[in-house]
């Protein structure tokens, strides 16, 4: 006679891979250091403040660049979209899940980008999900940077074609694989503007010229850029002067626009026949016509963000500068974004460091391997336009006190 | 080049991974016998790829377990 509970006792824990996982994460709270990945913000009081374990704290970890989340306008889209046309779509975009609110929105990022089509996903990690899967083939070849985000790693996984990556940032390593990709094989090279982990830009110039010579087709990944970087705040392509010669600009509403979704504008000719073959486009619910009227309204509105733009870049000077002063160790030599990373010495003071800013009053990004590149601890700090340059300061003198009492500088 | 000089050029590239100085042979494996983490692999690949010309995907390096089918699939490669 089999004993139910016996059976179950020797069948295999699936949750047993994470064991590590769920060991290292209790070491570090049995230390006394509070869940830096379960902080939870009570109040939100702009795109800067929040109240978060009671307290006001400044918001220097969020993707907020522009402070477009408390808008007035873009609000007041969002309710008169909720008012008009409902709380949901309940469908895909190709069934009955495209209002005139996705339409607005799609021609808005056209204009923003000045390019012939656009497509909007419900997140952006569908889109490099979607995209990257769907054009790149079997037999195709997809060339790509080594510390690519998550999403664009997924895309590769989902699709069949051959995956190629490249030493980060690093041209040469780049264009010797494109020249041993087999003749008349497929090629797509997938960039990022900004890299999130560190904060620093790639070569774009050089990389999509290289691309091009060779063959390739271009898909850039603009995340962290859109609304900022450039003249137009249409990306690090842009600002490097090379926008003609991408193929695929990826991107999300969850940053600069300050909602949620994901996008991708292109020039090709043949772009539409994506919204039938993408299944990350076809076999999910399309956005709120709320969130879709706040993000048409928040795009338009970074058309004309000049001002904004340059004080952000302030901003970024001004911390990055006064960091290195304060002793601390950067991602990069010098701010290329609206992202600075801290190097941690190790996860333990890395944890450390989070709290004693949050006790400061002051919230960053605790990143750790293995979403960070060569095994890093960071603390990443990402500036918005509405960051005062007082601000800045204060930020500077609570890095300071943290920093001293954790014995990091 | 025929197995046996693919090896021999293999084990010398491997040398400055092969951190802990483990004896190499066909069944050593990479993941946990020389406990390479995924940048070792990368920076391991590239010099491979660099040496003989060729291109080693991911869906390639999946299928790779141990030295033994490294060294059978840069022979196969670079033919
Ligand atoms: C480079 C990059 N691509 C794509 C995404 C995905 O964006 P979303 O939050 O819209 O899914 C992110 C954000 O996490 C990102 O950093």
């Amino acid at each position: 006679m089999s004993n139910p509970i016996d059976q179950a006792s020797a069948a295999t824990d699936l949750f047993s891979k994470f064991d590590p996982l769920i060991q290292q994460r209790q070491q570090l709270l049995d230390a006394g250091v509070q869940d830096p990945f379960s902080l939870v913000m009570e109040k939100v009081l702009s795109p800067t403040r929040a109240i978060c374990n009671g307290r006001e704290t400044i918001l220097l970890g969020t993707y907020n660049y522009m402070g477009m989340t408390f808008d007035p306008e873009v609000i007041e889209a969002g309710k008169q979209a909720l008012d008009d046309y409902g709380t949901g779509t309940t469908g895909s975009r190709v069934l009955n899940g495209t209002y005139q609110g996705h339409k607005e929105c799609e021609d808005a990022l056209k204009e923003f980008y000045g390019m012939d089509h656009a497509m909007v996903f419900s997140t952006g990690y569908q889109a490099n999900l979607g995209i990257i899967s769907t054009i790149a083939g079997k037999g195709d070849y997809v060339v790509l940077d080594i510390d690519s985000h998550a999403s664009i790693w997924d895309g590769c996984a989902m699709g069949n074609a051959e995956i190629v990556p490249f030493k980060h940032n690093d041209i040469e390593a780049m264009e010797k694989r494109l020249k041993r990709i087999p003749e008349g094989a497929g090629k797509l090279v997938v960039l990022e503007g900004v890299y999130s982990m560190l904060g620093d830009i790639a070569p774009l110039k050089e990389m999509v010229r290289v691309a091009k010579e060779n063959g390739a087709m271009v898909l850039v990944d603009e995340a962290h850029s859109m609304g900022f970087i450039g003249e137009n705040g249409r990306g690090v392509a842009e600002a490097e002067g090379v926008m003609d010669d991408v193929d695929f600009v990826i991107g999300t509403f969850s940053k600069s626009v300050g909602t949620v979704g994901g996008f991708c504008v292109s020039n090709h000719p043949k772009f539409e026949i994506m919204r039938l073959v993408c299944r990350p486009y076809v076999f999910t619910a399309s956005l709120p016509p709320s969130v879709v009227a706040t993000a048409a309204t928040s795009i338009r509105k970074l058309m004309h963000g000049s001002n904004k733009r340059a004080h952000l870049w302030e901003n970024s000077k001004n911390l990055h500068g006064g960091l290195k002063a304060l002793g601390f160790q950067l991602g990069t030599d010098s701010p290329q974004s609206a992202i600075i990373a801290v190097i941690m010495p190790d996860l333990e003071r890395g944890a450390m460091m989070w709290e004693a800013l949050l006790n400061e009053g002051l919230y960053v990004n605790l990143a750790r391997p293995p979403a960070t590149p060569a095994n890093m601890t960071l603390l990443r700090c990402s500036l918005c336009a509405e960051h005062s340059e007082e601000e800045v300061r204060t930020i500077l003198g609570m890095f300071e006190r943290a920093g001293k009492a954790v014995g990091i500088i | 080049m025929d197995r046996a000089e693919v090896d021999s050029s293999i084990r010398s590239l491997i040398e400055p991974f092969n951190k802990k100085g483990v004896e190499v042979a066909d069944n050593t494996t990479f993941a946990n016998d020389l406990e390479f983490d995924s940048l070792t692999v990368m920076d391991f690949v590239a010099a491979i790829e660099d040496e003989f010309d060729i291109i080693i995907s991911m869906n390639q390096q999946a299928e790779i377990e141990n030295y033994g089918q490294l060294v059978d699939a840069v022979t196969k490669l670079q033919n």
